[in-house]
């Protein structure tokens, strides 16, 4: 039988998602050192859902995220050195050093910088949509959420006015069951968050989020639906992290077991015994990609930590500023 | 004692005292946990249980609705957010429910709420870092305190609890002495002694943290300790400064201010929210028009320039009010 996939696609699929893996196991690594500031919150477990929603989007399509959104920036393109360069609040950083973990982003490839405000960026990936289609472009969004957000106001208002404007809007909601601590079935009492999506008239899919070309086939259905002018989807991808929330959270409030069943589907893994299962292309081979990935990682660490920091006052720019004293 | 534990004495207290009162906010005490975003309410169920301790979704237009709404119907509810940025999601509810039902109803209900914010800039980037007292001591039916030490954060809390207006309580993160994973990298630990015995701390008394002759500084919250750490600089070149914890923003002390400026004749009011229209903006004008006559000097304030909160440390740093940059305004308010 013949591969809906192509091979060359899978292994481009498996060299984003291990670039992600190891950004941020190196982000985790240096931030425990100390040396860099702020917090973070990683996405180790979902790059699955990261890639496969992105990989076909266009440079000009956006993308908003989340306050954990270093892998949906690193799968829309935002370089990996700008990225690095920000997490050190360096000068040539994405945001100027201005923004930090949390808002990292780059409007030139569509990645509109992150909002961590939960639920703050659904309603503003509805505007996104809207302009795409009052430009007349057939540009689309992808608007990543948390499972956590769809119990915000802000999920409901803008999912109902993505569905009446028919808006190119792909919500891409992963489910990885928690929010912070809480578990998603202590605050929602419905299984799937997918079934929303009837109370607006939005069709919806329920998707396997930890495997990357399954996510990917439900994206490129998605997209094509938002390009063509057929409105919005819902897309629910059920998936887990594998980092803590935030900074070192031992994760103390999951159950043991539930973390041992997600961590045996790990999407790199999963992706990478479809690689050399069906012989797309050798160990050895695959190895050498993986190489190149973290060479690329480390030069980033290199570019960020030979990077002037801002000065003090540059706080008092890119902003309307009076004047003070 | 630290604050965040002071917090949960006074909250347990209360609790224990009445059983209206109840806590609710996002992952406040979740099993294995963290007792909210700094502790505070960790451990709360064990003694409670779940029904009085709310673990809620991430919603909080809810969250400070339903607490008007419990409020106004008997119950007392402690609400909290886990970052006072996040305030932002439920203004529509503090604004235009909590501080207007009272008075909308003709005095017929009454809304015995607490909101408790953490404030204050620690490198999370400016959508985790605004200090919002200004916000709020702008809108009519709202009661603002801010504890800087344990003993006040608990004597206060409690006063809050049984206020029959809705209070807001502005709490800073680097100083609540959260312990474990939840600790803050450059926090103070002001810990201070809380008596064994109940008290209760009455609104609108102002605390003088140190005496002196020849400026009185307005400080809350944080910028109390950056004011501290100036005065001792200040005082090796010879330049007295009085310090004044306000406590609660709304009802304000004018009366030990103005005391204090009768014998300083100098005014300078620090504060971390942005500086237009803010809190200090507020009390400067206040004494200006009571208290002018007592000046010799125009009144300064420092606050941190009206920009976002900056993530790189370097540049939050130069934002927000530094012991030195207050001692610098100092030196300069003593030469004018
Ligand atoms: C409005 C708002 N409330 C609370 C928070 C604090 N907070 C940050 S992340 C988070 C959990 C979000 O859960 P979810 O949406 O499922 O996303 P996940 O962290 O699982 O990726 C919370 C409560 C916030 N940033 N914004
Ligand atoms: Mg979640």
């Amino acid at each position: 039988m013949k591969e809906k996939i192509d091979g060359q696609k899978v292994l481009g699929l498996y060299e984003k998602m291990f670039l992600i893996r190891k950004y941020e196991e190196k982000i985790y690594f240096l931030f425990l050192e100390g040396i860099m500031p702020g917090t973070i919150h990683q996405s180790q477990g979902q790059e699955a859902t990261a890639v496969g929603m992105l990989y076909d989007l266009r440079k000009e399509d956006y993308m908003t995220s989340t306050h954990r959104p270093a892998g949906h920036c690193l799968a829309k393109g935002v370089t990996v050195d700008s990225m690095m360069a920000e997490m050190f609040a360096k000068k040539t950083g994405c945001c100027k050093g201005k923004g930090g973990a949390m808002h990292t982003g780059d409007i030139s490839v569509g990645a509109i910088p992150a909002i961590a405000i939960v639920g703050g960026g659904i309603p503003v990936a509805v505007g996104v949509g809207l302009s795409c289609k009052m430009r007349k472009t057939d540009n689309v969004v992808v608007c990543f959420f948390g499972d956590g957000a769809t119990n915000e106001g802000a999920f409901h208002e803008s999912l109902n006015a993505a569905a009446i404007w028919n808006l190119p809007v792909i919500f891409a909601c992963e489910n990885n069951l928690y929010g912070a601590s809480t578990h998603i079935r202590q605050v929602t009492k419905i299984k799937d968050l997918a079934v929303r999506g009837d109370a607006y008239g939005i069709p919806w899919e329920i998707v396997d989020g930890n495997d990357v070309i399954k996510v990917n086939e439900a994206a490129i259905r998605a997209i094509e639906r938002a390009r063509n002018g057929s409105g919005t989807t819902f897309l629910e991808l059920k998936t887990y992290r594998r980092s803590g929330h935030s900074r070192n959270d031992a994760c103390g409030y999951r159950d043991k077991k539930e973390e041992k069943e997600w961590f045996e589907k790990d999407p790199l893994t999963i992706c990478k015994n479809y690689i050399l299962e069906k012989k797309i292309t050798t160990l050895q081979k695959l190895e050498e990609l993986e190489k190149k990935v973290l060479d690329e990682i480390d030069n980033a660490v290199e570019y960020a930590k030979s990077s002037p920091y801002p000065e003090p006052q540059d706080a008092l720019t890119d902003v309307y500023f009076e004047g003070g004293k | 004692m630290s604050i965040a534990e002071a917090l949960r004495e006074a909250i347990k207290e209360e609790m224990r005292r009445d059983e209206r009162v109840f806590c609710l906010g996002e992952d406040i005490d979740v099993e294995g946990g963290f007792g909210g975003a700094f502790t505070v309410t960790l451990g709360l169920s064990k003694e409670f249980g779940h029904e009085r301790i709310l673990d809620t979704p991430i919603s909080e237009i809810m969250i400070a609705g339903a607490a008007v709404g419990a409020a106004m119907t008997g119950m007392i509810p402690i609400a909290d957010v886990q970052y006072g940025d996040f305030l932002f999601c439920m203004m529509d509810q503090m604004a235009n429910n909590a501080g207007k039902m009272t008075y909308m109803s003709g005095g017929t209900v009454k809304v015995p709420m607490v909101m408790r914010a953490p404030v204050g800039a620690t490198t999370r980037g400016a959508q985790h870092a605004q200090s919002l007292e200004g916000f709020f001591t702008h809108i009519p039916g709202l009661k603002v305190i801010c504890p800087s030490t344990a003993y006040d954060a608990k004597g206060l809390l409690k006063t809050a609890i049984r206020d029959e207006n809705p209070v807001v309580v502005f709490e800073h993160k680097l100083l609540y002495g959260s312990k474990g994973n939840r600790a803050e990298k450059s926090a103070l630990s002001p810990v201070g002694e809380v008596p064994e015995e109940e008290y209760l701390i009455p609104f609108g008394v102002a605390a003088i943290r140190r005496e002196g002759t020849d400026i009185t500084i307005v400080a809350n919250l944080l910028m109390i300790y950056r004011a501290m750490e100036a005065a001792a600089i200040l005082e090796k070149e010879g330049i007295s400064v009085e310090i004044i914890d306000p406590r609660t923003l709304v009802p304000f002390d004018y009366e030990t201010v103005i005391n204090s400026i009768k014998k300083t004749s100098r005014l300078m009011i620090v504060e971390e929210d942005t500086r237009r229209n803010g809190w200090g903006a507020e009390v400067a004008a206040q004494i200006a028009e009571d208290a002018i006559y007592y000046l010799d000097a125009p009144i300064k304030r420092v606050a941190t320039y009206d920009v976002p909160i900056p993530f790189a440390p370097v540049m939050e740093n130069f934002v927000v009010p530094s012991a030195q940059r207050i001692a610098e305004e100092a030196r300069k308010l003593m030469n004018s």
